[in-house]
């Protein structure tokens, strides 16, 4: 892998520069891009999940700002954000899977962990743990039913698609399969989660490809079938299977990023990528023309190119499994595949550099630079040069037999070969090009019909659609639901906290079964019922008067009603207090009420009534409250040492004298401070209107 | 210089109090109050620091007003969160201070801006340095009048309107609060936390739990729990950007902090209903509810107003779980979530100052004219949305991990699932602001205004950008500590005897 980052990476960035030629943001282009490059990297050499995790997600958001490059077009910035959306959410999954997995397997070091399959495998954890996991791989390698983000990210520029989205990023949902293979592997659930998912991928994403005719489009699915191919060796897991994956994933990063580049040249220098406005161009562009052939028979596996080995041996492991059932459906998905994969070949290659130019075609402005063809041509000659001399020991042994082991999990000796003698791999791969063929000649003649299928269809069931629906609807309700919760109206959010203070505090008094009973001082006197009796009908005079006067004399008279209670109760000083403050509040709600006009409205009996219930439950409430509290014997040790100390260690007669200015000194200098502070906010307010009088006089002046 | 450890711990409170004072008297003085300002809010985070590495080294510090031994007169006290939390206030307190320079309209500074800044933060450091419960409500008290002139101060309509709200609700919450206080004294005669900690497990028949669900509610409303945030969406968008911004970075906070509090050292006496059920259920409600909001706003500060609803909601996970892993998280969720939501705030202060708008259709085209703001406005974006390996990532994972290993699998799924929506929200603000064509007729503005205005604006957000780096780099060290305040806060003993001097 990190051969083909960097390898890659280099000639993309050679590539960049011809096809960013000129465009004031490459610095930006080419930050972001190293970036990745690191990100990438680090998700490849990590050894520890979370910081493979760490990199993961940053090669999730330079893709986001790499895809929405082209940011003033509407179509890039919504497919970043699917893109984003869609790997962020498999990128959180993928977070919970692997700390699940780290708790069943005692560790975070993949190192530590290789050795620990039985441990995590027979854990209660391990079906969350793969599946999220599994959720994680898939959203990152464009495995159906998340498939949809990939061919909709080559809205990004050319370099991109070809680095990110075929080769590096999107693998790395495989490397992580790869990877913890020997630890998650060797199940059940394993081999039928990735083989069903990958099988389906495989197929769809090659159908997908064959009708397509935008360049990079055809080329996106074809990417999107060939990740599903690879998570369908992985589900295989068998030796040979491994090394198939191994031997393919090399193959199908080589040709497909000379086929992008490819593409991109073709792009930039015809202005389409459409097939279908494109022919002849062998003549004006014949390095880009060898390129590209060379990649494309590499993808569509004829001999002698390294594309043709990696189907034998897919063949070869896909008629492994010992029921005769699995060998016929996997050899039948692999065929299926690869067929629409040798079609989409031919699409790529034959019309626009072999056909006849016509009127409806386009022609290259100017030959494509060095820059442009060198990568395209390099990468397709290595494909050539490693398929005649993949028996070699550089590539099946250096190159190869690691990867392979590391990810079978155990030793293993790989012997590739572009003879084997007569096999039914070679009768299949026979089988394969001349169908393939076939399904290319159809690509003209049945392309409109199986369009109008797709038109049909996708809108209404395609993933794509579902997800789109799926998240405006989400969207609608959280809209729906915030107007409800947060509408505007103060006595709204008053009525939400009340109730909730309601049945929070009522259910706690209630689950305590605390006694609430009166005890014998609490019986009530005369003079007590009587107080009660004006405060019941003060209050009833507050919700039924017409006029706020009216409300606020009544408020007085419950105010002074309970300075009275305290002289009752021996408490003069704080019935002093009490109607200090009543006094000053009447006059004062007098004073501003005076100018208010009566009340207008007056809310319907139903709200009325609601009120009414909330006031008597918050009533009800405190009464529980307050009994309750009564009737739990309190520790007298702080008002013992006030009483004892107040005189010999404060110096004061009066004991509520001394603890507001020497035992709690502090609150009182700070209550003091809150009434500066109100202070100062009562000139600000007052000064706020006389500076924005003023300023509305000068503005006048000025316009006069 | 040396201080001695018992002022020390005292100085955020007297230095913020005497810059009101000063700032009062030299009311027409303009100059002299930003100096004055800009001097205590540098002392004041030297100060903070110093706590800090003397609680780190040598335990939780305490010291009783006016000499009079605990439980009798008013403890003030630092334990480790504590400390954290006061070094948290100071940051914010200078490099508010610093954008407000460019900021604040003489307007709004001859109408009392600097001494008001001052009482708030005095308010906001009382509040997490007292060890008294009737205390906690004075300091709260001070906040919230501060808060309440602050959010209407030199404004139109919309502000008083926003501030009315707040202040009403906000009143309730007071009123609640004392209730539960007068109860709480009541039944055990005492009002020193330490104290109380001892005479709560001694009430009996639940009534501790009643009174924990009164505290829980009032300060619920202040830290913004779902559905009690009423007043937070309708107040955070109307004043000016430095003001907003430090009420978004600290006010709520004073809320969480409080519940933390109580509920570690007061309220643990049925921890299965009142965490396990009541707070589960309202960090789950009060995230997704959160981010619902967010998701379908389209002004700016909106969007991040209703994200520290949100937000709030994975902090009280981390209490609910109540695991010392989780509230290690909720810890570090705190330090990471103060610096990049007061971040984002001033962020969109200077979207506002360029295009003169908070409204997301009516902005455009930055990234193009200015993409050194755009990666400022990244580094807090992409952390808010838990992107690895700035900060936010890790307060998410400490708490993701402690949920699943407590086996709290609902709640953990709601964060990972709001943790979506929140990065959708932040990347349309992302792709409205600075990706789209700005919209016709928007003038980009702000350069006739000098250097100055520049500077000042900037100089906060790339400072505080640059501490959610460090914080995602040195995670290690951050959590470590946030892993000691949370150990110090489930076992309690330190606190107890140096604030009961046993």
């Amino acid at each position: 892998m990190v051969l083909i980052i960097s390898g890659i990476g280099t000639l993309i960035f050679i590539y960049a520069g011809g096809y960013l030629q000129g465009d004031p943001r490459i610095g930006r282009f080419y930050v972001m891009i190293l970036i990745f490059m690191a990100a990438m990297l680090g998700v490849v050499l990590a050894d520890s999940l979370l910081l493979l995790f760490v990199f993961w997600e940053l090669t999730s958001i330079s893709s986001f700002l790499l895809i929405g490059f082209n940011h003033e077009s509407e179509q890039s910035r919504r497919s970043a954000q699917q893109a984003l959306l869609v790997t962020g959410s498999g990128g959180l999954a993928l977070l919970a899977g692997l700390i699940l997995l780290a708790t069943a397997g005692g560790s975070w070091q993949i190192s530590v962990l290789l050795h620990q399959q039985t441990a995590v495998t027979t854990s209660p954890l391990y079906l969350p743990a793969l599946i999220l996991i599994l959720l994680g791989a898939f959203t990152k390698s464009a495995q159906f039913p998340f498939h949809f983000w990939l061919p909709n990210a080559m809205a990004a520029p050319t370099p991109v698609s070809a680095y990110l989205h075929s080769a590096t990023m999107v693998k790395a949902g495989v490397y992580l399969l790869a990877r913890l293979h020997p630890v998650l592997g060797g199940t059940g659930e394993w081999f039928y989660g990735l083989v069903i998912v990958g099988g389906i991928t495989a197929v769809l994403g090659g159908y997908l490809s064959w009708w397509q005719t935008d360049l990079k489009r055809i080329m996106a699915y074809s990417t999107v079938s060939a990740l599903g191919v690879l998570v369908l060796l992985l589900g295989i897991g068998t030796k040979i299977a491994v090394e198939a994956a191994m031997l393919f994933l090399l193959v199908h990063s080589l040709y497909k990023g000379g086929l992008f580049m490819a593409a991109g040249a073709i792009d930039h220098e015809t202005g389409t990528r459409n097939v279908r406005r494109l022919a002849g161009l062998a003549r004006q562009m014949p390095f880009v023309f060898v390129g590209i052939t060379l990649a494309s028979l590499s993808m569509a596996g004829i001999p002698p190119l390294l594309g043709f080995i990696g189907k034998e041996l897919i063949y070869e492991a896909t008629l492994e499994p010992e029921t005769a059932v699995w060998q016929l459906l996997l050899t039948a998905l692999a065929l299926l595949t690869n067929i629409f994969l040798v079609a989409a070949s031919g699409v790529i290659v034959i019309k626009p550099f072999l056909g006849q130019p016509n009127e409806d075609t386009v022609q290259p402005h100017h030959p494509a630079g060095l820059s442009l063809w060198l990568g395209p041509l390099l990468l397709g000659l290595l494909s050539l040069g490693l398929g005649l001399f993949s028996n070699s020991t550089l590539v099946a042994k250096w190159l190869l037999q690691p990867a392979a082991t590391a990810v079978y999990g155990h030793d293993l000796v790989l012997k590739l070969g572009l003879w084997h003698g007569l096999t039914p791999m070679l009768l299949l791969s026979g089988v394969t090009i001349a169908a393939g063929a076939g399904v290319w000649w159809l690509h003209e003649r049945w392309r409109q019909g199986v369009m109008a299928v797709d038109a049909a269809l996708a809108p209404r069931l395609g993933p794509e659609a579902l997800y789109d629906r799926g998240f405006d609807g989400l969207l609608r309700l959280a809209d729906w639901l915030t107007v409800r919760v947060q509408d505007g109206f103060l006595r709204h959010y008053l009525l939400w906290i009340v109730g909730t203070t309601v049945v929070l505090v009522g259910t706690a008094l209630l689950r305590g079964k605390t006694a609430v009973m009166p005890s014998q001082d609490l019986i009530p006197g005369p003079n007590e019922i009587l107080l009660t009796l004006v405060i019941l009908g003060a209050a009833w005079m507050v919700v039924q008067a017409d006029s706020r006067l009216a409300a606020v004399a009544g408020l007085g008279v419950i105010g002074y009603s309970m300075a009275l209670i305290f002289i009752l109760y021996g408490a003069p000083d704080l019935a002093m207090t009490q109607f200090s403050v009543e006094t000053l509040t009447v006059i004062l709600f007098v004073l501003v009420l005076y100018k208010l006009p009566t009340f207008e409205t007056k809310d319907s009996t139903p709200t009325r009534l609601r009120n009414v219930v909330v006031s008597l439950l918050v009533g009800a409430m405190m009464t529980g409250l307050v009994l309750a509290a009564n009737a739990i014997p309190a520790s007298t040790h702080v008002t013992d040492f006030y009483s004892e100390n107040s005189y010999v260690l404060a110096k004061g007669h009066n004991i509520v004298n001394v603890i507001l200015v020497d035992f709690r000194g502090l609150d009182t200098m700070v209550e003091i401070t809150v009434l500066s502070v109100a202070a100062v906010g009562v000139y600000a307010l007052i000064h706020t209107r006389k500076q924005q009088q003023e300023t509305a006089v000068e503005e006048r002046r000025s316009e006069s | 210089m040396t201080i001695p450890t018992k002022m020390l711990i005292l100085l955020p409170i007297l230095l913020s109090f005497l810059a009101a004072i000063i700032n009062i008297l030299a009311w027409n003085h303009r100059r002299w109050q930003r100096i004055v300002t800009l001097v205590a809010t540098t002392l004041n985070l030297l100060v903070a620091l110093r706590i800090f590495m003397v609680v780190y080294g040598q335990g939780p510090q305490a010291v009783q007003a006016s000499n009079w031994p605990a439980p009798f007169g008013i403890t003030i006290v630092a334990d480790l969160f504590s400390a954290i939390m006061v070094v948290i206030t100071a940051l914010m307190g200078l490099t508010v201070a610093i954008y407000a320079l460019a900021d604040i309209t003489p307007q709004r500074e001859a109408l009392g801006y600097h001494p008001l800044y001052h009482t708030l933060l005095m308010g906001i450091y009382g509040s997490f340095l007292t060890g008294d419960i009737f205390n906690l409500y004075v300091w709260f008290e001070v906040m919230l009048i501060s808060s309440f002139v602050l959010i209407g101060l030199g404004g139109d309509r919309g502000q008083l309107e926003g501030s009315f709200k707040y202040v009403t609700i906000n009143l309730i919450s007071s009123a609640i609060f004392l209730a539960a206080a007068g109860l709480t004294y009541g039944v055990t005669g005492t009002l020193n936390m330490a104290d109380l900690r001892g005479a709560l497990a001694q009430v009996p028949g639940g009534f501790a739990t009643t009174l924990g669900m009164m505290f829980l509610l009032a300060f619920g409303i202040k830290a913004g729990l779902f559905p009690l945030y009423g007043w937070l969406p309708a107040a955070y968008h109307t004043p000016p950007a430095a003001i907003s911004a430090i009420f978004a970075g600290m006010l709520t906070k004073v809320g969480v902090y409080a519940l933390i509090r109580v509920f570690t050292l007061l309220f643990v006496q049925e921890v299965a209903y009142t965490h396990s059920l009541i707070l589960m259920a309202a960090a789950g409600l009060t995230m997704v509810i959160g981010v619902f909001g967010a998701a379908t706003r389209s002004e700016f500060r909106r969007i991040l107003s209703f994200h520290i609803i949100s937000q709030i909601g994975y902090m009280i996970m981390g209490l609910a779980i109540f695991s010392p892993l989780a509230l290690a998280g909720a810890i570090f969720y705190i330090i990471h979530h103060i610096i990049v939501k007061t971040n984002l705030f001033l962020v969109s202060g200077v979207v506002n100052w360029m295009q003169g708008s908070y409204d997301l259709k009516k902005l455009g085209g930055l990234y193009k004219t200015n993409p050194g703001l755009g990666v400022l406005f990244l580094i807090p974006a992409l952390s808010l949305a838990g992107i690895p390996p700035l900060s936010g990532f890790w307060a998410k994972f400490v708490l993701v991990r402690a949920g699943l290993e407590a086996g709290d699998y609902a709640i953990v799924a709601a964060a990972l699932f709001v943790s979506v929506l929140t990065l959708y929200s932040m990347m349309k603000i992302w792709q409205f602001v600075f990706w789209q064509k700005a919209p016709e007729g928007v003038v980009e503005r702000g350069h006739g205004e000098g250097e100055n205005g520049r500077f000042f604006r900037l100089l906060p957000i790339i400072i505080l950008a640059t501490c959610t780096i460090i914080i995602g780099l040195y995670a290690g060290f951050f959590f470590d500590v946030a892993q000691q305040a949370a150990n110090q806060l489930l076992d309690p003993t330190q606190y107890l005897n140096v604030v009961l001097q046993r």
